[in-house]
């Protein structure tokens, strides 16, 4: 565990602390101005100091007690404090993003007028610098009326406990109201008594901590229950060593619990992925006959949509990606009926014919993005409500892209079986895939039907291309490292049943995590294939093979 | 009359291969361009190619060299390395160029070896790589691991307090190479073997969420734990998306990457990677002169004032410079005459300190840690004294380091120190 | 079953004009070149360089993958997007002996191990790499190994009567899962480096120009004996049997004939075929890795068969010279670009040329008929 870097002023720190924190700074005294001057010229420190001399400086303004430490110090923690070039005077600024920036008086709080970006000079941070000031600003947190940002400090300070962070800890618990916050609080409180000299604290902490599921309360439990290089117990006490020894027992059992659901959530949104990727395909492949070998690069001018939408707004990225959805669909769409038109209609019934032209046509596809977006990767910016993730507990957090994939893959999947099955549209598809000159002598428009159902299909590769680009690189190559995938989820489920796509993708994906762990991922890939050539010697038309003479002898 | 059309076919086409040949008077001198322009690795090597092309042009400007134009032969080997050989020695054979940079994967450049052994050419390589290889017809701009990998551990190791190592790495030569001598010197540290955590993932690895969640789980035993990422191209990022969402920061899990550099960063959203960490011998954010002018140079040249500078465009930069230089000394293009007067040849680098060849054909080179920035360039936390010279041969691997590379006085990329052979290219 | 695979081969030979054509051109590359190249001297403008040599050879190997797979797909209407898979084990077999060639040359001066085994801490030689320094057991290998992943492979697809579209995508998945295979280090196979950096063969110097000649006029050799070997199949009554299952698999097996045996004695042989031109392109090349193994690599083969005009075999290999003879001239002549020209080339064959080019001069040739 690392420390807050130490002096020998950390009870007058705490007294200052719980003063501040007691008192609302509304009291303006005449030393104010005398505190003022100190604490700007210690703030002023920090445009020349080196990191290291950073956090001592970052100590010492803690210790300030002046009413805009707390403003500062997040501003710090968040890149942005800044000093003006010409007279060398720190600002905060309000966003670091724009030009010109609009400044902030360190001191008053209030606002300072602005400055062009090029005058002001940022005062850096790094990686031991921002866990130092993360840390110092949790302590103020944890009078926040927000109980979220109080527990979120109060995680903050776990991760680094110390005594005087332990007896903030312990001042919070009498008036911390919030439910979850206090068992968070006792938690600490519980880690700190495992060093208690008196064995029945340290039996009550273990006794709090057994119903953690906490990776950092498993290793602390388990240092109890170590031996020392010389062969003693690092804990003297038998019955707290049985009680640790249990607790630890317990405290795994939940963790495998959860880390197998971990697992089967991974599996399923690779599953999703899977699904995604090919369900455009069961419909051009599937229901047409056609095999698409330009479906990746549909998948990847979806992608590419993507990033142009957000090119085109980019104040609004929240959004962006939901714009990006039907721009996709249509960009990828009209591309399909363009080729459908021009090329796949004379191949109708040619299934292998179609599979030379659309590789011809992928690869016309991949170069003219790179002429058009050069061959570099272009750059996706994931939407804040799709970063991070949802945290269960302790052991078990989701993560909101996949978890939003997951659920996007189920909506696309109802929505196109909705259109196959309830919508003239979907009729006709139907009827042309099944009976070509039955449905064109009832007067159905195949010609039309047909660049439709292809539409249709290419639309969706660009609806999977933008989930893509949430995941993976945009680049021309996207669309190669997803072909085969598709391919095979298709075969596997069955040629022409969007159910089969959907239940085979699924399982090849809970498959392939399933075996990641023992397997590395090369092998779980390669079992996968394995056993799908081996299940279609079993089941040669798939999971659900097409009723009737329709898949045969293409 | 079928048969005539078929020989007549067969003819033309023999004949295209064989006339083409046909030597054309030596007003320029040619300078071959042999990196991919599609295909995987296009995204990476495309920079390096107009970075090539813009220093043929700047030095055309200048008057040429030796009197003559330069004029640049690119070819597309489309990431496929059958197609490298090939390629190189189309280069070599037919267009007869004077030098040829190119190459960025290490099997691409084992690929061309033996073709640039066998007809004599120069290459130079700017591109990091796992060392364990000196030619008498390469000269190697990029760094070896003891310009990259070491010092970004010792980094680690002194600075951060770092206890505890997750190698991550693409399965292929150069992660294999430097994760090995990366083992050895932890555990010549007295690093744990425990405590190290050593992974391999295919090419194009995009579905990182059991790994990442496996490095979580290796981080939280407790000590200061690292990861020392040799995760090569498109596997990047995903996996550095991956590391933002299941909540992994720099501040508690630094990642340093030795392929990861401005231009990789300028295809993804930065933000989640702010702190993370690159060793590498360049930064654009470096602030020199000669940087600066580089830059603008860049900018002007391609068109978009946007587009970033990386270290491999440095390598190539410095490559560029000391062959010109070298055949300035020499006056000639002769490759056995520029090969002699290259080492010893000295060309400042973009951001300070000189870059030198050596007598085992690598150079010496300053190496810098950055922390990524939300904009996606560097912020440099830590710099090497002076240069480092590049090994060859690392002291770390027990095949390796009895092995002395010198082609001044030992005439040799591989001699054994101990049993006093030269072996490999010039093995008799 | 035998019996059947002669037939009048002879006689199909005469009547089969192109065949004669392009085997007469065959001998006339397997004379001129060596001469153009050892006898006319360099600077002669006739004069063929090492480097024309290597792409002659290229062109041939990639021919006769052509072939073998015309031979299943034009005859017996099995397509395979995996047959990347046979030529890359035919070159592995052959890269394995090249490496053990190599003895104490190589960089770490092992005299068994190879470079990468050194590299990677092998103790000693895995039990696959056994006996493959000899050059009887490596060519054993180089039929073996992609005739016994055919048979197995076959075996199960045919008698469980994978056809179609299903057969063609599980060839890829197998191709695709050996890539993937390949490129793990820890397969003892030189992961993704592959093998390269080659000496000798059978102690003729690889470098040398005389050995690339030789292995030039071997490669000839051996695309006219597969050829004629293929001809004599597609002629005889097996062949015609071969067809029948082509155009109406059902009715073939209710008519009486084994077609699964049919169909897994072809896959086999044209998988051989495939693993030979391997081992041939390894030598020429100077390098095998797993890349060769890629997906894309089958498709690609497939697509010269399409250009060539499938169901020609002679038809095939011109594809394949053609396509590449027009890859290595763009990818120079027009780095940036020449994608462009390779994809609308595919586009074009499949939408004006079904039968390919073979097609197209015999519909000419029709009308000139029709005309006289």
């Amino acid at each position: 565990m690392k420390h807050l870097p130490s002096g020998g002023h950390k009870p007058l720190f705490m007294l200052l602390l719980a003063l501040w924190v007691a008192v609302p700074v509304r009291a303006q005294s005449s030393s104010q101005s005398a505190s003022d001057s100190s604490f700007l010229s210690t703030l002023g420190e920090l445009r020349e100091a080196s990191y290291s001399d950073k956090a001592g400086i970052v100590e010492r303004l803690s210790q300030s007690g002046h009413p805009s430490i707390r403003a500062v110090l997040v501003a710090f923690l968040e890149d942005r404090l800044y000093f003006r070039n010409d007279d060398q005077k720190i600002f905060i600024v309000k966003s670091a993003e724009g030009d010109p920036l609009t400044l902030i008086d360190p001191l008053s709080l209030k606002d300072a007028g602005s400055a062009p970006a090029d005058s002001l000079t940022k005062i850096g941070t790094n990686n031991g610098l921002r866990r130092t000031l993360r840390t110092t600003v949790a302590h103020f947190a944890l009078a926040s009326p927000d109980a979220a940002v109080r527990l979120a400090a109060v995680q903050d300070m776990l991760r680094s406990l110390d005594d005087a962070t332990v007896a903030l800890l312990r001042d919070r618990m009498g008036v911390e109201t919030n439910s979850r916050v206090k068992k968070e609080i006792a938690t600490g409180l519980a880690l700190a008594a495992l060093d208690d000299s008196d064995t029945n604290a340290r039996l009550n902490a273990i006794a709090t901590l057994k119903s953690s599921v906490s990776q950092d309360v498993r290793n602390k439990l388990a240092v109890l229950i170590e031996k020392s290089p010389d062969g003693s117990f690092t804990e003297h006490d038998e019955t707290v060593r049985r009680a640790a020894t249990n607790a630890v027992e317990t405290i795994d059992r939940w963790r495998t619990f959860y880390s197998d659901i971990e697992t089967l959530f991974f599996g399923l949104s690779l599953g999703s992925v899977l699904v995604l990727i090919a369900i455009g395909l069961a419909i051009t492949f599937g229901v047409m006959g056609v095999i698409n070998m330009a479906h990746g690069e549909l998948m990847m001018l979806g992608a590419y949509t993507t990033f142009a939408v957000q090119s085109a707004m980019p104040g609004h990225i929240g959004i962006s990606i939901l714009v990006a959805i039907p721009a996709a669909f249509i960009v990828s769409g009209l591309t399909g009926v363009l080729m459908e038109r021009t090329i796949i209609r004379f191949l109708y019934g040619r299934p292998l014919e179609t599979l030379l032209a659309t590789f011809g046509v992928s690869l016309v596809l991949q170069q003219t993005v790179r002429s058009i977006f050069s061959a570099l990767n272009r750059s996706v910016v994931t939407p804040e409500w799709m970063s991070g993730s949802l945290r269960l507990n302790d052991a078990l957090a989701i993560t909101y892209n996949r978890l939003y994939i997951v659920i996007f893959t189920i909506i696309v999947f109802s929505l196109i079986l909705m259109v196959l099955k309830r919508t003239r549209i979907g009729l006709d598809i139907r009827a042309v895939s099944q009976n070509r000159a039955m449905a064109k002598a009832m007067g159905i428009r195949t010609e039309w039907v047909d660049a439709a159902t292809f539409g249709l299909g290419s639309g969706i590769a660009g609806v999977a291309g933008v989930a893509l680009s949430q995941l993976t690189n945009v680049g021309p190559n996207l669309g190669q490292s997803y072909i085969i995938d598709s391919f095979m989820v298709v075969v596997f489920g069955g040629v022409g049943n969007l159910w089969g796509s959907l239940i085979g993708g699924l399982s090849m994906g809970v498959v392939n995590e399933l075996l990641e762990p023992f397997a590395g991922a090369v092998l779980a890939k390669i079992f996968v294939l394995v056993a799908l050539i081996l299940f279609i010697q079993i089941r040669p038309r798939g999971l659900f093979p097409q009723a009737g003479r329709a898949g045969e002898d293409k | 009359m079928k048969r005539n059309e078929f020989l007549m076919t067969a003819w033309l086409l023999i004949a295209g291969i064989g006339f083409s040949n046909v030597a054309t008077a030596q007003a320029t001198i040619k300078v071959g361009v042999l990196h991919s322009l599609s295909g995987t690795m296009a995204i990476s090597e495309t920079t390096l190619k107009d970075t090539v092309l813009m220093m043929i042009d700047a030095q055309n400007k200048k008057g040429g060299l030796l009197g003559k134009k330069l004029e640049p032969v690119v070819v597309d080997p489309a990431s496929d390395w059958p197609l490298f050989a090939e390629k190189a020695a189309q280069l070599l054979e037919k267009d007869k160029v004077a030098v040829t940079f190119g190459c960025w994967t290490s099997v691409s450049r084992k690929s061309v070896l033996p073709v640039f052994e066998k007809d004599n050419g120069l290459l130079f390589y700017p591109v990091q790589y796992e060392g364990e290889e000196s030619s008498k017809n390469v000269i190697y701009t990029g760094a070896a691991p003891n310009q990259q990998a070491i010092p970004a551990v010792d980094y680690l190791m002194k600075e951060v307090g770092v206890k505890r190592w997750v190698l991550e790495g693409t399965d292929y030569v150069y992660p294999r190479t430097t994760n090995k001598i990366l083992e050895a010197y932890l555990l010549a540290k007295g690093v744990a073997a425990a405590d190290i955590s050593i992974n391999y993932t295919p090419f194009g690895f995009s579905n990182w969420q059991s790994r990442v969640a496996a490095i979580k789980k290796f981080g939280s035993a407790g000590k200061k734990t690292a990861v020392v990422s040799t995760i090569n191209g498109d596997a990047n990022v995903p996996f550095y998306k991956e590391l933002g969402n299941q909540k992994i920061s720099a501040e508690d899990i630094p990642v340093v990457a030795f392929s990861v550099g401005e231009e990789e960063l300028s295809g993804l959203d930065a933000k989640p990677l702010v702190g993370h960490l690159a060793a590498w011998n360049y930064f654009e954010s470096i602030k020199t002169p000669a940087n600066t002018a580089f830059i603008n140079q860049w900018h002007t040249f391609i068109k978009n004032p946007k587009r970033t500078t990386n270290d491999p465009m440095e390598a190539t930069y410095i490559g560029f410079n000391l062959w010109v230089k070298a055949v300035q000394k020499a006056q000639s293009t002769e490759v056995e005459k520029v090969l002699a007067a290259l080492v010893g040849t000295e060309t400042p680098n973009l951001t300070g300190g000189i870059a030198k060849v050596l007598p085992n054909h690598h150079i010496t080179k300053p190496v810098y840690i950055g922390e990524v920035k939300a904009d996606g360039q560097f912020n440099v936390v830590w710099k090497s004294a002076g240069t480092v010279p590049g090994d060859a041969w690392s002291d770390f691997l027990p095949g390796s380091k009895d092995i002395d590379a010198d082609w001044v006085t030992l005439k040799c990329g591989n001699y054994n120190r101990v049993t006093k052979k030269c072996s490999g290219q010039n093995y008799k | 079953m035998l019996g059947l695979w002669h037939g009048n081969a002879g006689a199909g030979l005469h009547k089969d004009r192109g065949g004669s054509s392009f085997l007469a051109v065959l001998v006339l590359v397997a004379i001129a070149v060596p001469v153009l190249n050892q006898v006319v001297p360099a600077s002669s403008a006739l004069h063929i360089s090492p480097f024309g040599i290597t792409l002659i050879g290229k062109y041939l190997c990639y021919g006769m993958l052509a072939l073998a797979v015309d031979l299943i797909w034009g005859y017996c209407g099995i397509l395979s997007l995996g047959h990347a898979a046979f030529f890359s084990l035919g070159g592995y077999a052959m890269g394995m002996y090249l490496m053990r060639q190599i003895g104490p040359r190589g960089v770490y001066g092992d005299p068994i191990l190879p470079d990468f085994m050194v590299f990677l801490n092998y103790k000693s030689l895995p039990w696959f790499w056994y006996g493959l320094n000899h050059f009887a057991i490596a060519l054993t290998m180089v039929v073996l190994a992609p005739a016994l992943l055919a048979a197995v492979f076959g075996w199960f697809a045919f008698r469980s009567r994978v056809t179609g579209v299903y057969f063609s995508i599980i060839t890829q998945a197998l191709t695709y899962a050996l890539m993937l295979a390949f490129f793990r280090n820890d397969m003892g196979f030189g992961g993704n480096n592959g093998f390269t950096d080659f000496k000798d063969i059978l102690s003729f110097d690889l470098h040398s120009d005389k050995t690339r000649v030789v292995l030039l006029v071997i490669t000839a050799a051996a695309l006219a004996v597969s050829y004629m070997a293929c001809r004599a199949i597609v002629d005889s009554r097996a062949g015609r049997v071969m067809r029948a299952i082509r155009d109406a698999e059902s009715r073939t097996r209710f008519i009486g004939y084994p077609v699964e045996s049919f169909k897994l004695w072809v896959f086999v042989f044209s998988a051989v075929i495939a693993g030979i031109a391997g081992a041939l392109y390894v030598p020429q090349i100077g390098i095998i890795n797993p890349s060769e193994f890629d997906p894309i690599n089958s498709i690609e083969a497939v697509i010269w068969v399409a250009v060539g005009g499938r169901g020609t075999l002679y038809g095939a290999i011109l594809g394949a010279v053609l396509v590449n003879y027009a890859k290595t001239y763009l990818t120079g002549a027009f780095p940036e670009v020449w994608l462009y020209a390779l994809g609308a080339l595919f586009v074009f064959v499949t939408l004006f040329l079904p039968r390919g080019i073979i097609g197209l001069v015999k519909a000419h040739e029709q009308e000139r008929g029709k005309d006289q």
